[in-house]
């Protein structure tokens, strides 16, 4: 590839200030072999236009903080390679489904609450003193839940969900993987805390299983049959509580 | 506990329904669709046919598959016209028509079946 190759970054840009509706913005950025979507803005912050703004951290697909939407699909800009896109234009976006706070920066408050309504961590009924030791774990045990604990809390998945768009209620994929995560974990005692929110209008029954969570997620976590098996698990579970309604709950 | 809803009951027929016709159905239009029209496999004759129709067995199983398999396409019609057209304010006609549907198609199949 030629030293002086360019690729052309047409970039959504929202300034509340001066504008009332987001506009497009294009920047010529060198194209690389070794650079992505990320560098490429990086590249216009740094040399080209320092109002731009956008969220990003690790630039190895670990943090979860710079996903956006690149030529109308929801990805890290820090694992799309520029060259992908050759000779472009590349259309950069702000994650879809989210308000948009400014430029590629979006408002993350929904999400965050839905994670900590579904209880994202181990509960025990009592906590054993430390001095009694680890929980040991089988490995057949971890691979039980080691698939979604992969998770990076990116949103990529909200913003692929038709449902999350129509029904913004919708306690939506990552934050019931995460729930199922717990759990499916042998250490874990907490799925009567969760199974409220789970199996609410707004939990898994929202979900009208399309897949796009799976196919968006940059690690391999598969949303869509987290929620599938916890259809499974809420619905016999009312049945259970029809059929025997005085059972031990 | 929240409010008791029909959402869970109606996913297991939806489910069981489509496991149902995807185990039952392509075997059966395989059978009376293609092999015994083309002679691939000798048909039964209509005296056998109507014998084995008429055992209880067959008469459960067979209306089992027709109530399931109506009962999912209620369920995915119904959030077909909920998602796919935007009528989710129309949700109360809409779940009439649909598990009404189911309901009436298998009261009818179980009419049709039984009276054989």
């Amino acid at each position: 590839m030629p030293e002086n190759d360019r690729i052309t970054l047409r970039v959504a840009r929202y300034r509340p200030e001066q504008e009332m509706e987001p506009t497009w913005q294009s920047y010529e950025v060198p194209l690389r072999k070794e650079w992505t979507v990320l560098d490429g803005l990086n590249h216009v912050k740094d040399h080209l236009d320092g109002t731009l703004s956008y969220r990003w951290s690790c630039r190895m697909g670990i943090c979860g903080s710079c996903g956006m939407t690149v030529n109308g699909e929801p990805q890290l800009t820090c694992s799309a390679f520029l060259t992908d896109f050759a000779p472009g234009p590349v259309r950069v976006e702000p994650l879809a489904n989210f308000p948009v706070v400014r430029d590629l920066v979006v408002e993350i408050d929904d999400f965050m609450n839905k994670l900590t309504e579904v209880k994202p961590w181990i509960i025990r009924a009592e906590d054993k003193p430390l001095d009694e030791g680890e929980f040991p774990q089988t490995p057949e045990e971890m691979d039980a839940y080691k698939q979604y604990s992969m998770c990076i809390n990116c949103m990529l998945c909200y913003a692929a969900c038709p449902v999350y768009a129509l029904d913004p209620d919708f306690v939506g994929p990552a934050a019931i993987a995460l729930a199922q995560r717990y759990n499916l974990d042998s250490r874990d005692e907490g799925s009567a805390d969760r199974r409220d929110v789970l199996s609410s209008a707004a939990g898994v029954w929202a979900c009208t299983l399309v897949g796009e969570c799976t196919t968006a997620c940059p690690k391999g976590v598969d949303p869509a049959g987290a929620i599938q098996r916890y259809k499974l698990t809420a619905a016999t579970r009312s049945l259970k509580d029809l059929l025997w309604p005085w059972g031990q709950r | 506990m929240a409010r008791r809803s029909p959402e869970p009951l109606l996913w297991l027929l939806f489910s069981a329904g489509g496991m149902a016709a995807a185990l039952l159905v392509p075997v059966l239009l395989f059978l009376f669709g293609i092999a015994f029209p083309l002679g691939w496999l000798s048909a039964p004759d209509h005296t056998h046919l109507l014998s084995v129709l008429r055992h209880p067995a067959t008469k459960v199983i067979l209306f089992g598959l027709c109530l399931l398999c109506l009962f999912h396409w209620a369920h995915r019609f119904r959030y077909t016209l909920y998602d796919g057209l935007r009528l989710k304010n129309l949700s109360l006609v809409i779940s009439l028509f649909c598990y009404g549907g189911a309901v009436a198609g298998s009261v009818a199949a179980g009419v049709v079946l039984f009276r054989i």
